[in-house]
C-alpha cells in the first residue's frame, strides 16, 4: 500500500463518515437562523463557527458532505452505467459503423465545454440539485465510454478471447464474461477520479447558484455566500473551501494509489 | 590476453541471489556462448558485463573487461564504455529502434555521443557500417524509418549501432529468437564474420543449442543463477559431463514416437481457399487494393492423421488457421470438416466448431487471468447443447486434467500459479475436454523451455495412443514438425508450395523454398549421449 493510497483512503472515508453522521445527527440544526450569535469565530460551542445566519458551519459541512456526495455518486453512476456498455460495445463491433456512431457521438458531447452546458441545462430545465446531477452524469458518459473501448480493444487481440470465440461465444458474453472483470480496476480508478470532478462542478454550479436550491447545504453556496464576509469573517469561506481541496485531493491520491495497487503486474509480483 | 574475466560474480536483487559465483573468461576473436533455460541468469550475466544491473541489485566478484572492473567502475565512465568498448544486441528488433528515428541518425548517434567529429563525418561512418552489415546505401538510404524495414534488416540496424565504434566487446542477447529460420543463418552469418574482421569478441546469450554448436568456441551452460558447465564447444558436444547439460541436449534433440496412423477417412477438406485483406486506399477514387494472405490454399486432413504446417512469419499460417476455425469468412473457396462447410452465410457453423478446439502459442495471453482453472477449461462446453452440470462436470475436469498430467486439486487454482508448461498442459485439457475430431496446435509449443517442451511433446504423443487424435501442427520449428507429424504442409507467402509424408519430405524436398528453409535451420551434430536422459 503506498503512502498516497493510505492518506487518500483516510481523507475520503472522513468525509463519508461525515456524510453518513449528518444522516441522524448534526450539532445543530442548520434550518434555524440565529442571528444575534452571527459570525462567530470558532469556539467551543460552535467547532468551525457560525456563518451570517448565525447557521453552525460545522453542521453545514456535514450536510453540505452529504449533497456534494449524492450528487458526485449519481453523476458518476450515470456515466458508467451509459458509458461502458457503450464502450464495451462499440470495441465488440470495433471497425463497423456503430463502432463509429458510437465514438464520434461521444466525440459530439466531449466538443463542448462541460460546465457551459451544466449552466446551459440547469437554466433552461431550472436550477436544482438533480438537474445538477443530469448536467454532470452526462460528460461523464463520454469519459468511460472512451476508457472502456480503449481498454478492451488490446484485450479483444488475446488469445484467451480467441479461445472463447472458438468455443462460440457471442461478442456479447464475451464482453461480459471476459472483457469487463479485466477493466473493472480502470474503472474503479476512473470513477475515483470522475467523483472528484463531480464534486468540483457540483461545488462551481452552487456556487453560481444553478445547484443545489437552499435551504440545502452546499458548500459551493456557503463558498458564495461567503464572498462579501471574507474581510470580516475569513473562516466562512476558508472552511467550505478547504473542504472542498481535501476532498477533491484525497478522491485524487485515492485513485491514483489504487491504480498501482490494483495494477495486475505489481500483483503478480506480490502474490 | 584476455579480453573479458568473470570470476565469481553473484548478483542478488533485494536479498535473493540470482546468480551464484559465475566465473567466465573469454579470448578476443571469438565467439563465447551462455546458455540455458529461461530463468537460469543468462540475460542477468550479459546485463552485469554491462553494468546495466536493474535498481536494487548488489554485485560481488570481479568483471574484469579489458583491464577494468565493471563492477568498481562509476556510472558516468561506464556511459563512456558502452558503445565503445562494449556493445550489444538486443532479442527484439521492433522495440531496440526509436520508430520516429531514421536509421541514419540511430547509428550517427553512437558515434556522436562518444566521439568529437562533425554530423556529416558521423553519418559517412555510419553509411559504412549499414554498408558493412548488409544495408547498401542505394537500397537502404540513411533515410528511412525502422518501420520501412523487416525484422532482419531492422535487426542489422541494431547490429550497424552496436559495433559503430569497433567494440572490443559485443554482447548480443538471443539476437536471431524472434526472427525466421532463413534471416537467423543470414544474421548468425554476419555475426561470425564480423567477429573475425574486427577480432572483437562475442558473447551470445540463447536457449537454441543448435545455434549454440553451430557459431560458438565455447559455451557456459546455466542454471539456475550458476554455470554448470563451461567447456570448448566441440570439446562440450563430445564429453558433457554435468547431468544437467546431457538433459538439455537430449530435451533439444528429443523424439517422440506417435502411434502408426489407422483408419484414413477425409475429416477435414479445404478447397482453393482465398483470403484478402483490404489495403487502405492508395488513391481518393478506384478500387481498393487488396492484400492476398491465402492464395487458393487447398489440403485436406483423414481421421486420426497428424498433419505439420510450417512456413515463415507472414505466409499465412495464422490467417488459415482463423479460417479452418471459422472465425473470418473467407473471399473464395471452401473449407468442410466432416463433409459440413465451417462458415455458412455470415455466421460460423456451431455444429462443426463443436468439432474443432485450439491450442495457442502464448500460456501467458491465452487464458482469462480471473478465471479459476475448472472454468477455464470447461469453456467448450458452451458448445455444447447439453452441457454436463453437477457431478457429471465434475468428473469431466478432473479426468481432463488427469489426462494431461494435472491433478483434481489443480481445478480450483489460478492461472498465474502454473508455471508455462503446466498452462500449456491446461490449454491442451481445454481443448480436448470436448473431445474434438481435430485440433490445432498453433505454435503450442515454441514459448516452452526445450525440457517443458519435451515434456509437451511427449504428452501429445501419449494422448494419440490413447485415442486417435487428428491435428494440425503448426510451427516455424522443423526439427519438431518432424518428430510429431506425419505429414507436412509447407507455405510460403500464402501458397502451398509443397506437401508430403514428413519423412519424405525431410529427406527429399523438391521445392527451392523447402530446401532452403531445410539447409538454413541450425542443427545440432549427432550426440553420443543424445539419447541418454538423465
Amino acid at each position: 500500500m503506498s503512502r498516497s493510497l493510505i492518506i487518500g483512503l483516510y481523507l475520503t472515508a472522513f468525509f463519508i463518515t461525515l456524510a453518513a453522521v449528518s444522516l441522524v445527527w448534526t450539532p445543530y440544526d442548520i434550518q434555524s437562523l440565529d442571528i444575534p450569535n452571527k459570525l462567530h469565530r470558532p469556539d467551543g460551542t460552535h467547532l468551525l463557527g457560525t456563518d451570517h445566519f448565525g447557521r453552525d458551519i460545522l453542521s453545514m459541512i456535514m450536510m453540505g458532505a452529504r449533497t456534494s456526495i449524492a450528487v458526485a455518486v449519481v453523476a458518476v453512476g450515470i456515466g458508467m452505467a451509459l458509458g461502458v456498455p457503450l464502450g464495451l460495445l462499440a470495441a465488440a463491433r470495433r471497425g463497423s459503423l456503430l463502432d463509429e456512431i458510437i465514438m464520434r457521438g461521444n466525440d459530439l458531447v466531449f466538443a463542448f465545454p462541460s460546465l457551459v452546458i451544466a449552466i446551459l441545462i440547469t437554466a433552461v430545465f431550472g436550477a436544482s440539485a438533480v438537474n445538477a446531477i443530469i448536467a454532470i452524469g452526462i460528460f461523464n458518459v463520454p469519459v468511460f465510454a472512451r476508457l472502456t473501448r480503449g481498454a478492451a480493444l488490446p484485450l479483444w487481440e488475446r488469445d484467451f478471447i480467441l479461445a472463447a470465440r472458438v468455443c462460440g461465444k457471442s461478442a456479447f458474453r464475451i464482453s461480459c464474461e471476459h472483457i469487463l472483470p479485466n477493466i473493472t480496476n480502470l474503472m474503479i480508478v476512473q470513477g475515483t477520479i470522475q467523483f472528484s470532478l463531480g464534486i468540483l462542478a457540483e461545488a462551481a454550479l452552487s456556487y453560481i447558484g444553478l445547484g443545489a436550491q437552499p435551504p440545502t447545504a452546499s458548500w459551493g453556496r456557503m463558498l458564495a455566500d461567503a464572498q462579501t464576509l471574507v474581510s470580516i469573517a475569513p473562516h466562512t469561506a476558508l472552511i467550505p473551501g478547504f473542504a472542498i481541496v481535501l476532498t477533491v485531493l484525497g478522491l485524487n491520491l485515492l485513485g491514483d494509489g489504487l491504480r498501482d495497487w490494483l495494477d495486475p503486474r505489481i500483483r503478480v509480483v506480490r502474490t | 590476453m584476455t579480453l573479458l574475466t568473470i570470476r565469481d560474480l553473484s548478483v542478488a536483487i533485494n536479498g535473493t541471489t540470482i546468480l551464484h559465483d559465475v566465473n567466465l573468461t573469454m579470448q578476443p576473436g571469438k565467439v563465447a556462448a551462455i546458455t540455458g533455460e529461461s530463468g537460469s541468469g543468462k540475460s542477468m550475466t550479459a546485463l552485469a558485463v554491462m553494468g546495466l544491473l536493474p535498481r536494487g541489485a548488489v554485485a560481488t566478484g570481479q568483471i574484469m573487461l579489458d583491464g577494468t572492473d565493471i563492477l568498481q567502475t562509476s556510472e558516468p565512465a561506464l556511459c563512456k564504455m558502452r558503445g565503445n568498448t562494449m556493445g550489444m544486441v538486443f532479442q527484439e528488433p521492433m522495440t531496440a529502434l526509436n520508430p520516429v528515428q531514421t536509421i541514419g541518425d540511430q547509428v550517427a548517434e553512437t558515434i556522436l555521443i562518444h566521439e568529437n567529429t562533425s554530423k556529416t563525418a558521423a553519418h559517412r561512418r555510419a553509411a559504412a557500417m549499414l554498408e558493412r552489415v548488409g544495408l547498401p546505401n542505394d537500397r537502404f538510404p540513411l533515410s528511412r524509418y525502422p518501420h520501412e524495414l523487416s525484422g532482419g534488416q531492422r535487426q542489422r540496424v541494431v547490429i550497424a549501432m552496436a559495433i559503430a565504434l569497433r567494440p572490443k566487446l559485443l554482447i548480443a542477447d538471443e539476437p536471431t529468437t524472434a526472427l525466421d529460420v532463413t534471416t537467423q543463418a543470414r544474421i548468425l552469418d554476419l555475426l561470425r564474420d564480423l567477429v573475425r574482421e574486427f577480432d572483437m569478441g562475442l558473447l551470445l546469450i540463447t536457449h537454441d543449442l543448435a545455434v549454440v554448436s553451430d557459431i560458438a568456441d565455447q559455451v557456459a551452460v546455466m542454471q539456475k543463477g550458476r554455470v554448470v558447465e563451461a567447456a570448448p564447444t566441440r570439446q562440450l558436444l563430445t564429453d558433457m559431463r554435468h547431468p544437467y547439460t546431457k538433459a538439455l541436449f537430449a530435451a533439444s534433440t528429443h523424439t517422440v514416437y506417435l502411434p502408426v496412423r489407422t483408419a484414413s477417412v477425409p475429416l477435414l477438406y479445404a478447397k482453393n481457399i482465398v483470403r484478402d485483406y483490404p489495403l487502405p486506399r492508395k488513391q481518393l477514387r478506384g478500387p481498393r487494393p487488396h492484400f492476398r494472405a491465402l492464395d487458393h490454399v487447398s489440403f485436406s486432413i483423414d481421421h486420426g492423421e497428424r498433419v505439420g504446417l510450417v512456413g515463415e512469419s507472414g505466409c499465412g499460417k495464422s490467417t488459415l488457421t482463423r479460417a479452418i476455425l471459422g472465425l473470418e469468412d473467407v473471399q473464395g473457396g471452401q473449407i468442410t470438416l466432416g463433409g459440413e462447410p465451417v462458415f455458412t452465410g455470415k455466421k460460423p457453423n456451431l455444429t462443426v466448431r463443436r468439432k474443432m478446439q485450439v491450442v495457442f502459442q502464448d500460456p501467458y495471453g491465452s487464458f482469462n487471468p480471473r478465471h479459476r482453472v475448472d472454468r477455464l477449461i470447461t469453456e467448450p462446453f458452451h458448445l455444447l447443447e447439453t452441457p454436463p452440470t453437477g457431478m457429471a462436470r465434475e468428473v469431466e475436469i478432473s479426468k481432463a486434467l488427469q489426462d494431461v498430467g494435472l491433478s483434481q486439486s489443480d481445478a480450483k487454482k489460478y492461472i498465474h500459479e502454473f508455471s508455462g508448461g503446466q498452462r500449456q498442459r491446461i490449454a491442451i485439457a481445454r481443448a480436448l475436454i470436448i473431445a474434438p475430431e481435430l485440433i490445432i496446435f498453433d505454435e503450442a509449443v515454441s514459448a516452452l523451455d526445450v525440457s517443458v517442451r519435451a515434456q509437451v511433446l511427449d504428452l501429445i504423443a501419449a494422448l494419440c495412443r490413447k485415442r486417435p487424435l487428428s491435428y494440425l501442427f503448426i510451427s516455424h520449428d522443423l526439427s519438431v514438425v518432424r518428430s510429431i507429424t506425419d505429414r507436412v504442409i509447407v507455405m510460403q507467402a500464402g501458397k502451398i508450395v509443397e506437401q508430403g509424408e514428413t519423412e519424405t519430405v525431410f529427406t527429399n524436398p523438391q521445392h527451392p523454398y523447402t530446401q532452403a528453409l531445410l539447409a538454413a535451420a541450425p542443427q545440432l551434430p549427432e550426440l553420443k549421449h543424445a539419447t541418454e536422459i538423465v
